[in-house]
C-alpha cells in the first residue's frame, strides 16, 4: 500500500489533530529540556534582597552601599552592573549578565546582581 | 425447588468475547517487545478498541477495553501489580475521552483523530497516577515529552490501521 493510499484515510481534522499533538510534544519537549532563559534580575545589598527587576523591559536601579551607589541596567534579556565605586570594578567588566543563574559581585560596595530562569541552578552559592 | 438461572450469551457477549480475545493477544505479543522506558509502546489492542468503538458504540467498547486489562495482566502476572493500576487507569481516561471524541463530526474527524486523542488520554491519566502515587516528584514531567512523542506517533499508526480496516470492511 502506497503513502497516498495511507493519506487518503486522513479527514481533514485528523490533519489538524495530528499536527497539534506534533506541535504539543515540540512545545513541551523545548519547555521542559530546552535552554532556561533568565526572567528576572535579583538585586542583593549586604545580603538582603532590594529588588527584583522583570528582564523582559529596560529599566535601571541604584542601590546604595557602603561605598556609594551602584548602578544596574536591565534590558530585554540581560543585565549588568553599569557603574560601581570598588577599586577593582570586576562586576562592572564582567558586561551583560545573559544566562539564567549567571551573577555579578561587587564585594567591597556589598551589592550583588543575578538573574534568574524559571528553575534554579543551585541550591545555594557561597563565595 | 427454583429453576435453575439459564444465561444466555447473545451476539454482542460473543462479539464482545471475540474482539476482547483479539485484544488481549495483542497485548500479549506487545509485552515480548523491549521497551526502553515503561508506558513508551505501541499499544496495538487500542486498534481493537477504537474498531469497536466506531462499529459497535462506546459501551462494548468499553467491556473490550476493560477486560483487555484485566485479563492480560493476570496472563502477564501483572495482577494488581503497579503496571495494572497504570494499564487501568490509563484505559479508564481514554474511555471518559471517547466518550465525548465519538460525537465529533465523522465527516472532520476520522479514526486518527480519535486515536491520537485516545492516545493521549491514556498517556495523560497514566502520568497523573504515577505522579500522585508511584513517584511523586515533579521531576517525573521531565519524561513527558517522550510519552507526547510516543503517543502522536502510535496514536497516529494505529489510527491508520484502524481506519484501513474499516475501510476493508466497507469494501
Amino acid at each position: 500500500m502506497h503513502l497516498r493510499q495511507w493519506l487518503l484515510l486522513l479527514r481533514p481534522g485528523d490533519y489538524a489533530v495530528v499536527l497539534a499533538a506534533i506541535a504539543a510534544t515540540l512545545a513541551a519537549g523545548l519547555s521542559l529540556w530546552g535552554p532556561d532563559l533568565p526572567t528576572t534580575a535579583v538585586i542583593r545589598a549586604a545580603g538582603q534582597t532590594v529588588a527584583s527587576l522583570p528582564l523582559d523591559r529596560p529599566g535601571v536601579f541604584d542601590v546604595k552601599g557602603p561605598l556609594g551607589t551602584t548602578h544596574i541596567e536591565v534590558q530585554p534579556g540581560r543585565a549588568r552592573v553599569a557603574s560601581d565605586p570598588g577599586p577593582r570594578q570586576y562586576c562592572v567588566k564582567q558586561g551583560w549578565l545573559t544566562r539564567s543563574g549567571a551573577a555579578a559581585i561587587c564585594a567591597p560596595n556589598e551589592v550583588s546582581l543575578q538573574l534568574q530562569g524559571r528553575r534554579e541552578a543551585y541550591d545555594s552559592m557561597s563565595y | 425447588m427454583t429453576e435453575p438461572v439459564l444465561i444466555r450469551a447473545d451476539a454482542s457477549d460473543h462479539r464482545v468475547a471475540r474482539y476482547a480475545a483479539a485484544a488481549i493477544v495483542l497485548s500479549i505479543a506487545e509485552a515480548a517487545i523491549p521497551t526502553p522506558l515503561p508506558g513508551v509502546k505501541p499499544g496495538l489492542a487500542n486498534i481493537i478498541v477504537l474498531l469497536v468503538l466506531l462499529r459497535h458504540g462506546w459501551s462494548e467498547a468499553a467491556w473490550v477495553a476493560l477486560l483487555r486489562v484485566f485479563a492480560a495482566s493476570l496472563l502477564l502476572g501483572q495482577l494488581f501489580a503497579p503496571g495494572f493500576f497504570l494499564s487501568l487507569t490509563g484505559t479508564l481516561t481514554t474511555l471518559a475521552l471517547l466518550a465525548a471524541a465519538v460525537h465529533l463530526p465523522r465527516r472532520w474527524f476520522g479514526p486518527v483523530s480519535l486515536s491520537v486523542l485516545a492516545a493521549f488520554a491514556h498517556i495523560g491519566g497514566q502520568m497523573l497516577l504515577a505522579r500522585v502515587w508511584l513517584v511523586p516528584h515533579e521531576g517525573l514531567w521531565g519524561l513527558w515529552p517522550v510519552f507526547s512523542a510516543t503517543a502522536t506517533l502510535f496514536g497516529t499508526i494505529n489510527g491508520l490501521i484502524t481506519a484501513k480496516l474499516l475501510q476493508d470492511q466497507r469494501q
